[in-house]
């Protein structure tokens, strides 16, 4: 059973980490997570992106949150990537396989996969 | 919506939007129905708010505040021979106690339920994109009980946000092996 102790473990563990990990992030990633995007599948799309972030140790780079409607909802699951000093890119119809990829190519890799973008 | 615990993830965004600190969400079964109740401390609806929000034709764009979620949720309810109920206290006129509770009766065993799906991954969804805010979520059938409760864990985990990787992860893992049982 995952016990309060083993949450425990888990504060002690991170109480060090958490003052670091402020205002560091070079990437938002942003999920339209509204009506629209919930019917279209954001929230498997959500949980790809803060997995494949922290797993592969990005998680210092990364934040990963949530928003409501964006606005164009016929391209639902939406995937907003924020970059300082660089326009936003709005990865559009997306699903688990595409979020990996942005992980990995992206988030990771630091290469716009532009035939998920809007603009495509 | 493909599963009902999509309908959930949505319906309890309208009261993380409200400004509620606390989200009680709570799903109780009998052998032929299920009955979602989601209960806020949110700022909650004045009458005339209340009166247009499962009527997706008749709110206007510029006071929209509900808009497609609530009528989704009616819709799945109603086809299984259901109801949707919803009572709202404004902060307007109760300062002290306003909120709203969305409780949504389904009869299961009607060919057009929708399933409740993964309900694990709505909570944890929740969780990761409301850190700051309280969730208490309980599933009953029969003898048996789901329940987490994140003011509990807020308290263990001393300023560690609830939306750490780790404790996602542990929330998840938790969930998971108590339905095991269920």
């Amino acid at each position: 059973m995952k016990s309060l102790a083993e949450l425990q473990a888990i504060k002690d563990k991170m109480k060090n980490k958490v003052v670091l990990r402020e205002g560091i992030n070079e990437f938002r990633v942003v999920v339209g997570m509204a009506t629209c995007g919930i019917a279209a599948g954001a929230r498997p799309v959500l949980n790809t992106i803060v997995e494949a972030v922290n797993e592969s140790g990005l998680a210092d780079k990364v934040s990963v949150s949530q928003t409501g409607c964006i606005g164009l909802c016929q391209f639902e699951p939406i995937v907003e990537v924020f970059e300082p000093g660089k326009e936003k890119v709005t990865y559009v119809k997306m699903d688990s396989d595409k979020a990996k990829r942005v992980a990995e190519e992206h988030l990771k890799g630091g290469k716009v996969i532009a035939e998920y973008t809007l603009s495509f | 919506m493909k599963e009902l615990s999509l309908n959930i993830l949505d319906i309890t965004e309208n009261s993380v939007k409200a400004g509620a600190g606390l989200t009680e969400i709570k799903i109780s079964e009998t052998a032929d129905t299920l009955t979602i109740t989601i209960t806020d401390n949110g700022s909650g609806m004045t009458d005339e708010v209340l009166k247009t929000v499962d009527d997706p034709f008749y709110t206007t764009r510029t006071t929209r505040k509900v808009g497609m979620g609530i009528p989704l949720l009616k819709l799945e309810a109603e086809q299984t021979g259901g109801n949707l109920e919803i009572s709202s206290k404004h902060i307007s006129n109760f300062p002290d106690n306003h909120g709203t509770v969305v409780k949504a009766l389904f009869y299961k065993n009607h060919i057009d339920f929708t399933p409740l799906g993964d309900v694990v991954s709505t909570i944890t969804t929740l969780i990761q994109g409301h850190p700051d805010t309280d969730f208490l979520f309980i599933h009953i059938k029969e003898d048996n009980e789901v329940s987490l409760d994140t003011r509990e864990l807020r308290e263990v985990l001393e300023g560690v946000p609830l939306n750490t990787y780790e404790v996602i992860k542990w929330i998840e893992e938790n969930l998971k092996e108590q339905y095991e049982n269920f």
